[in-house]
């Protein structure tokens, strides 16, 4: 590791000053991702300003009904916290899903939305990487690409976000509170991360210098429903193959559907769908959600919005599987989110018995 | 725990390292005081065939603390080079990608680091293969495999036989490449003082260790000292020195004496430490429509590295385990230029139960008999391969009582028919074997002491499996006295010779020369001795291996849950019965077999060595993308064994279990597997994707 400098900041403006005066510089909070990227050669700052002990902690109600969390709120802490378990049951779930309990106590919010990509080139400084080493190439392309992406990429990049945390921001339409040299803005998450186009080196809209402080939940609506489904290679301690975050309210049942015959499937007043482990960023699925709102919660009206989503999809050799997993995902949290019975593959319909797998 | 009883093993005796290991006082390799250390870290190779060119060494010779950066160029020449893994730094060729090419000996573990970052080297890159392929071009077929057997077997006219079988199975099983990963990695600390080497590290073999060093060095034997009391695992990785106890005993010749410290780093582990081959297995079976088998071959294809051979037993298994006239097993290795591959927890009856075990259950569907029943059909009254009789072959009360106790009489025969709140849900068998090896150059040494113990000595070496443990019921047994009367000194070559901590053999070894020395202390000394009285006895050749074909044996049975949804699969039940000969301590014992299992379970599920031929290079090198399982991935697991002693197992009557957990957990899983879901998968892992409909 290459020697470097460490300074704790007082406040929030001298943290952005020192950070913003020196290009070598970069915010140390929990240091789960940067401290090990400094060990294996992929960051090598000059200076670490550390935040960690800002009074950037807080979870504090907006008054509009929605969340503030600060910036270097543990996740444990915002997994863990009533409101966030209450109202936002998405978050708490998808925070839990990530890392183990040792690294949720010490990685912040904003470091979280920060975390780069697992690429496992990405993380070998033997290799090329245009995110690592703009213009040298990207291993992965014609590599091992089990985990990486079937939406977004680009030629020079296909790696994948990690954070589990974004993914259920994106689809709670969070925003990104943040503080630079010439003053105060605020993003939406989902414009926050990038997509890689030819400039994969750049993960997120930051500017050198500029600080997350928090990041603000809006309210959701009564009797929005939401869950967060991870689908990985073990039970737990594993990035997502893939994810999906939804959030999602139905209508209200109508008079009409009191008669004799049988009920009618409620109707989707309002839904939003990101998905993980399948983009350079949390990818919100705008098309599925289209294709979904106001329609009656039928598997089969699951299954074609996602597939609306999925046929913009470009998978590699290794993560094919990806596009039927994710399909299949979505259609499983829709199901339980609107209380669908499993239309099909339940006990009554056996898979067939002797069939071939290469 | 006080036991006043001479007859000691058997008893479910506290480790007796436990409170030294929780109190974090018993020294593993790195943590041995060392006086003004320096510490190496290494440049690796980043091409995986050619020769260096030119190394440029100056920016990390002029940083603070470092000491010294050996490279081919100036580091001191090994007195026999000819083994091309150990000889580090003897020359400009490159044999795999990750080879050590240079070496930053620094004060500081971060500076040793930071300048070896900063040394440039120049290769002239020449080209590779590092993927295993069936139809690798150059296939050959080595003298002899692992363990010493022959290559190829054959009985009968197998081709003949599968012509006429009334059902045959024809299918093709891969395993990975697998990486042993222990907990603490391959460490060593060197010291010259002289013309004497001291070495800590973290090895399965103290003795064998200083063996493999001392002509490489140009010393005796006795010029050397190994020191290991305490291992944090190796599964068969750290029973032979690797290529880093050779580069840090070299650059302790360079540091004036100084102590060199080196722990690999988990990344280099994947380079540096061995591996299990990737295998490519053939198995044809053939037998009559109620399911008994007239033809078995096993035919593997596996790797090797270019610059030393390695062969994998892995069609071993399919010699002995089930009776068949007509009989062929075949080995053939592709020499690539990759790291070297070597012993990973049971060489051989592993990758190839896998093969076995998985065709065993499509001929059990294929005859539409029960999987249980199909191996009952099957069991040889003889060793097939020798004729010998076993010794003690007891699969079949295994298979029994596995079943009786897991409750296969519920499992539903036909595949992907049950649904448990959205997880396809079945259970599979396998069967489980394991040789016992028994290694007679061991010596054990008992002296009385002033204050009235029996210190008992032998080079031996505990990786955490708890030999000190076991070792001390068997002096305290075989001396009629109590365990607490016994003081155990093992893992340092000063003590009189041990074999290695592998091939489940080490207890009955180690054990039955402390059994040789306890009847000579007794014989010399009687049963009153006084200060000082010292005895040595020898573990001697079992004269039962001449007659007798000696095995363990095993069933392993798994409940797999796949989610009909996403794919994902977890396994929620395992448990496995063993026929292993006397157990020492059952508590020990246990977590032995329960390793196996868990590590059984990570090979189905998990484990998978990724090379990309591009670079020569596995590309997951590093716990994120190696997944083993994790806490949650084991649920319940129960290990079970059948009470016996083996008379002709030697003195000890124990066969050994550090291995045989392991074989066959795989082939259990994919075959539960199948029974959930109606899909056969064929190649490990088992993951999500190959399930997904």
């Amino acid at each position: 590791m290459k020697p470097f400098d460490y300074a704790r900041a007082a406040s929030p403006p001298e943290a952005v000053a020192a950070v913003a005066g020196n290009p070598a510089a970069a915010f140390l909070a929990g240091g789960t991702n940067l401290v090990d990227h400094m060990k294996l050669g992929i960051a090598a700052p000059e200076q670490l300003v550390d935040i960690s002990h800002l009074p950037l902690d807080k979870i504090e109600g907006t008054d509009d009904g929605g969340l503030r969390l600060g910036a270097t709120v543990p996740n444990s802490d915002l997994a863990a916290h009533p409101l966030v378990r209450q109202r936002y049951p998405v978050l708490s779930q998808a925070l839990l899903s990530g890392a183990s309990g040792q690294l949720r106590n010490a990685a912040t919010t904003g470091g979280n939305l920060l975390q780069r990509t697992r690429c496992i080139y990405f993380q070998d400084v033997t290799t090329p990487c245009n995110k690592r080493n703009p213009g040298s190439g990207c291993s992965a392309l014609e590599g091992y690409t089990r985990y990486h992406a079937i939406l977004g990429a680009s030629m020079d990049c296909v790696a994948v976000h990690p954070s589990d945390m974004a993914v259920a921001m994106a689809a709670l339409n969070a925003r990104v509170e943040i503080l630079g040299p010439s003053g105060d803005r605020s993003v939406g998450l989902h414009s926050f991360h990038r997509l890689p186009q030819d400039q994969p080196q750049r993960d997120t809209v930051l500017e050198h210098g500029e600080l997350i402080t928090a990041v603000v939940l809006p309210p959701l609506p009564e009797g929005t429903r939401s869950a967060y489904r991870k689908v990985r290679d073990r039970a737990s301690y594993a990035f997502a193959l893939v994810s999906v975050a939804a959030v999602l309210r139905l209508e209200e049942p109508t008079e009409t559907d009191d008669g004799d015959g049988p009920a009618s499937p409620p109707k989707i007043a309002e839904v939003r769908l990101a998905l993980g482990g399948v983009a350079h960023k949390p990818w919100r699925a705008t098309f599925a959600e289209e294709a979904l709102r106001g329609q009656p919660a039928t598997e089969e009206k699951f299954r074609r919005a996602i597939d609306a989503e999925l046929q913009h999809a470009v998978p590699l050799p290794d993560n094919a599987f990806k596009v039927t997993m994710v399909r299949n995902t979505v259609v499983s949290v829709l199901r339980e989110l609107c209380g669908v019975d499993q239309s099909s593959g339940g006990a009554g319909t056996p898979a067939s018995g002797g069939e071939d797998r290469p | 725990m006080r036991v006043q009883q001479p007859a000691a093993t058997g008893l479910d005796l506290e480790r007796v390292d436990g409170r030294a290991k929780v109190l974090g006082l018993a020294p593993y390799a790195y943590e041995h005081p060392a006086e003004n250390p320096t510490y190496l870290y290494p440049v690796q190779s980043t091409i995986a065939r050619g020769r260096i060119t030119a190394i440029d060494t100056a920016a990390a010779e002029t940083m603070d603390g470092v000491v010294a950066v050996l490279t081919h160029l100036n580091a001191p020449r090994l007195a026999d080079a000819a083994d091309k893994e150990l000889a580090v730094l003897q020359s400009d060729e490159v044999g795999f990608r990750g080879q050590f090419v240079a070496a930053v000996v620094a004060d500081s573990p971060e500076a040793a680091r930071e300048a070896a970052a900063r040394v440039r080297v120049q290769y002239h890159q020449e080209p590779h293969h590092a993927a295993l392929r069936a139809d690798h071009e150059d296939l050959y077929k080595p003298e002899q495999i692992n363990a010493g057997l022959e290559t190829d077997t054959q009985a009968g006219d197998p081709d003949a036989a599968l012509a006429s079988a009334a059902v045959v199975v024809d299918r093709t099983y891969t395993t990975p490449a697998e990486h042993n990963n222990p907990m603490e990695p391959h460490t060593t600390v060197a010291q010259w003082e002289g013309d004497r080497l001291l070495v800590f590290d973290s090895t399965q073999a103290v003795h064998n260790a200083r063996k493999t060093l001392a002509p490489l060095f140009d010393v005796e034997v006795e010029q050397i000292r190994v020191v290991a009391p305490h291992v944090g695992g190796g599964f068969g990785s750290k029973g032979l020195p690797h290529a880093h106890v050779v580069l840090t005993a070299l650059a302790a010749k360079v540091t004036g004496g100084r102590p060199v410290k080196y722990a690999l780093t988990r990344q280099q582990m994947f380079f540096l430490a061995g591996y299990r081959t990737p295998t490519i297995q053939r198995l044809q079976l053939g037998a009559s429509p109620d399911g008994r088998i007239s033809v078995l071959t096993h035919d593997v294809v596996e790797q090797t590295s270019a610059i030393k051979e390695f062969a994998e037993q892995t069609a071993g298994i399919s010699r002995m385990m089930y009776s068949a006239d007509h009989r062929r097993t075949t080995h053939r290795l592709a020499s690539l230029d990759v790291p070297v591959p070597s012993w990973m927890r049971a060489p051989g009856e592993c990758p190839g139960s896998f093969g076995l075990e998985v065709a065993m259950d499509e001929l059990a569907e294929a005859c539409g008999i029960d999987p249980i029943e199909l191996r009952v059909r099957n069991e040889p009254a003889i060793d097939p391969e020798t004729g010998k009789p076993f010794a003690s072959r007891h699969l079949l009360a295994c298979l029994r009582e596995g079943a009786r106790r897991f409750g296969w009489e519920r499992r539903n025969a036909q595949p992907g028919t049950v649904l448990v709140d959205g997880w396809r849900t079945g259970i599979g068998v396998a069967a489980s074997t394991y040789p016992a090896r028994r290694q007679p150059a061991n010596t054990a040494r008992i002296r009385f002491t002033a204050d009235g113990f029996y210190e008992v000595q032998i080079g031996a070496v505990d990786l955490g499996t708890g030999a000190w443990t076991a070792l001390t019921q068997i002096a305290a047994e075989a001396l009629e006295c109590g365990p607490e009367q016994v003081r155990l000194q093992i893992g340092d070559t000063d003590l009189p010779v041990a074999t290695v901590a592998g091939g489940s053999s080490g207890t009955a070894s180690w054990g039955s020369a402390i059994i040789g020395a306890a009847q000579m202390f007794r014989k010399e000394h009687g049963g009153f001795p006084s200060a000082g009285d010292t005895s040595e006895g020898d573990g001697e050749r079992n004269p039962a291996g001449k007659n007798y074909a000696l095995h363990s044996f095993g069933a392993q049975f798994a409940e797999v849950q796949v989610h009909a949804d996403t794919g994902e699969i977890r396994v929620s039940r395992m448990l496995g019965v063993y026929s292993a000969g006397r157990i020492i301590n059952p508590r020990t014992a246990r977590s032995q077999f329960l390793g196996g299992m868990t590590m059984g379970i990570g090979m189905a599920l998990h484990e998978q060595s990724v090379m990309d031929e591009r670079f020569g290079m596995i590309v997951n090198h590093d716990f994120a993308d190696y997944h083993v399982p994790s806490n949650a991935d084991i649920r319940q697991l129960e290990a079970f064994w059948l009470e016996e002693v083996d008379e002709h197992a030697g003195p000890l009557g124990a066969r050994g279990i550090g291995e045989i957990g392991i074989v066959g957990a795989a082939a259990a899983v994919a075959n539960a597997a199948y029974n959930a879901t109606g899909i056969r998968v064929r190649d490990l892992p088992l993951t999500a994707d190959k399930f997904l409909t």
